[in-house]
């Protein structure tokens, strides 16, 4: 049957550095937990529409306000009788989504500053680093509220706030790896053969150098989705009645000693989020980087 | 010699640091769009009044020339009122700076204190229950957002079992909770740190050697092993005061606590631009000179490192 038929199996030399990558990665158990928890939040948040209707998330409903979670209320209510798993739900769509604009956004613009500063060295590298390093002078939770001061709420703005605190650290990282693969003798031999630099830092530069920035993403993820949540917590992110999960353990503060499941819930959702992240980003670096493992 | 050469030259660097953080922070503040003065006056004011105002704060300059005179001023300690409340920003910073600090050092000597032990601990006894229990616990940490936390702890030890004050500064026993809670993530990294600074050093040569000269374990562990492995974390200590720092709105705004945090987040929320100006100025300030501090203690003590690069 071929269900029970063996699949052959290639020596180890013939594997290619990405298919050893995945290898160790799909070996790693917190890992595989870690994807399967991230892939599930991702799912329930995606067919949220099908579980609860958006109009739940801003229904107030005065008779059924603060029930206990029940049959009806799985999560239950809140002050204004919302039901606490829509909120949760299309709550975690801004948390997660703007979590992920940040990173993309810090990693690209940090990759264009950081990669041209290496690559090109010189009087480019001196002005953009310095640059780089007035901005790592600033605690970057204090840089963003500076910016949310200047700028006002808002999802967009929170992201541009919190993502511009995190551009120096990957213009940095993504300088010092082009720094040393700049030297390599492949380097050179693709320059001897008359490649163009677009096409040394797509074919060469970046294949081999985004391993540990790709890791370094991941861990920052879990940390930008506690930033929005703070922000959200502290008023100066998602402003109520949208949902966000900080905003949603803030505009229940009054109510959680009597009722603390409006706390305890939110909270398990924004931990388990991040520490789903976390154990991805740890069995990344552990994959690129076996040497790295304890 | 070479070692106060090398401070001086750190000292000297942090000035254009300032100057440039300054000008960043300027510039981005003077993005905050409305009209400041029809804002201080309210609806009422008419508009010779809400001009005049503007004359006065240096409002209807350009852009530069407001950057250049907020330096002069701040050269002389004059960091401007605030908008809204009326007060001296240096004078109101100086006054709330005492609880931050307090919260923030109790915060590290907890982190430090409790993480550096627990983490040569779990390093020495690799894979035992001690370490797992503990790397568990590093993991928990670093997915907790300090504000939940915060609140969770609240509920359990000051709503439920009475045990702690909630809120406020009147008593010793506010003092026992925010540095616990603003610890926390710090505590995290220093367990991970020097759990693998530990696993790093105990597998190099130096230490094999000085088992085979006949040193016990436990010597060698505490003369060779456990120096050695320090000097990262050290630095580490420096890295997570800004961390600290920036934790503290966060702890402040949970356990009312009159610090700059609550100073800040108030300021942020009523968009008071000369008050952000100067906290974030005044607590960049700080950070730099306790990460400065940091590098010179280090350099003092390890003479690996390089001081002329």
């Amino acid at each position: 049957m071929a269900i029970f038929k063996k699949k052959t199996k290639k020596p180890l030399s013939e594997y290619s550095t990405g298919e050893l990558i995945l290898f160790r990665f799909k070996k790693n158990k917190l890992a595989m937990i870690g994807v399967a928890m991230f892939m599930f939040v991702t799912i329930m948040i995606l067919i949220a529409p099908l579980i609860r209707p958006y109009s739940m998330v801003i229904k107030q409903d005065i008779v059924h306000r603060l029930n206990p979670p029940s049959k009806e209320h799985i999560f239950g209510t809140d002050e204004l009788g919302r039901d606490l798993l829509a909120r949760i739900l299309y709550g975690g769509r801004i948390s997660l989504f703007c979590s992920l604009a940040i990173i993309g956004i810090a990693f690209v613009t940090g990759a264009i500053i950081g990669g041209t500063a290496g690559f090109f060295g010189g009087k480019v590298d001196t002005i953009l680093m310095r640059i780089v390093d007035m901005l790592m002078s600033v605690p970057s939770a204090l840089l963003a509220m500076a910016i949310i001061t200047a700028l006002g709420n808002g999802v967009w703005k929170l992201v541009l706030a919190l993502s511009i605190g995190q551009i120096a650290r990957f213009a940095r990282m993504v300088r010092s790896s082009v720094l040393t693969l700049r030297n390599r003798e492949y380097i050179e031999a693709a320059k001897c053969f008359g490649s163009s630099s677009w096409r040394i830092i797509m074919k060469h530069i970046l294949p081999n150098g985004i391993g540990p920035i790709i890791v370094s993403a991941t861990l920052t993820l879990g940390a930008v989705i506690l930033s929005i949540s703070s922000m959200g917590y502290l008023g100066l992110g998602v402003a109520s009645p949208t949902p966000e999960w900080g905003t949603i353990i803030s505009e229940n503060k009054v109510n959680i000693q009597y009722f603390p499941y409006l706390g305890v819930i939110p909270g398990i959702c924004i931990m388990l989020t991040v520490m789903s992240v976390n154990f991805i980003g740890d069995g990344l670096r552990d994959a690129f980087d076996p040497k790295s493992k304890r | 010699m070479n070692w106060l050469k090398y401070a001086l030259k750190r000292i000297l660097m942090l000035i254009p640091v300032i100057i440039s953080v300054t000008f960043i922070l300027f510039l981005i503040l003077s993005l905050a769009p409305g009209d400041v003065a029809r804002m201080v006056l309210g609806q009422d004011a008419t508009e010779e009044q809400v001009a005049q105002l503007n004359h006065e704060m240096g409002l209807d300059r350009p852009l530069l020339i407001r950057y250049l005179r907020y330096m002069r001023d701040a050269l002389r300690l004059d960091f401007g009122r605030s908008w809204t409340g009326n007060f001296d920003v240096l004078a109101e910073f100086s006054h709330r700076l005492p609880y931050t600090l307090l919260v923030s050092f109790l915060a590290i000597i907890f982190a430090t204190g409790v993480g550096i032990p627990l983490g040569i601990a779990s390093a020495i006894k690799q894979y035992s229950l001690l370490d797992y229990g503990s790397t568990f616990m590093v993991m928990l940490l670093f997915s907790m957002p300090a504000f939940w936390l915060g609140t969770m702890c609240q509920l359990l030890f000051c709503l439920t079992l009475h045990w702690l004050p909630v809120s406020g500064i009147t008593n010793w026993k506010n003092f026992i909770l925010p540095p616990l809670i603003l610890g926390a993530n710090t505590l995290a990294s220093m367990i991970r740190m020097s759990r693998t600074s530990m696993l790093d050093v105990i597998r190099m040569d130096y230490i094999r050697t000085a088992r085979a000269k006949g040193g016990s374990r436990r010597y060698v562990t505490r003369h060779h092993a456990i120096r050695n492995s320090l000097i990262p974390v050290v630095t580490q200590i420096g890295i997570s005061f800004a961390g600290t720092i920036g934790g503290a709105v966060v702890t402040e705004n949970i356990f009312a606590i009159p610090g700059i945090g609550t100073l800040l987040i108030n300021a942020v929320k009523s968009r008071d631009v000369p008050v952000v100006m100067g906290t974030v100025i005044f607590i960049t300030i700080i950070v730099g000179v306790i990460n400065l501090i940091v590098d010179l203690i280090c350099a003092l003590v390890d003479p690996r490192i390089d001081l002329a690069s």
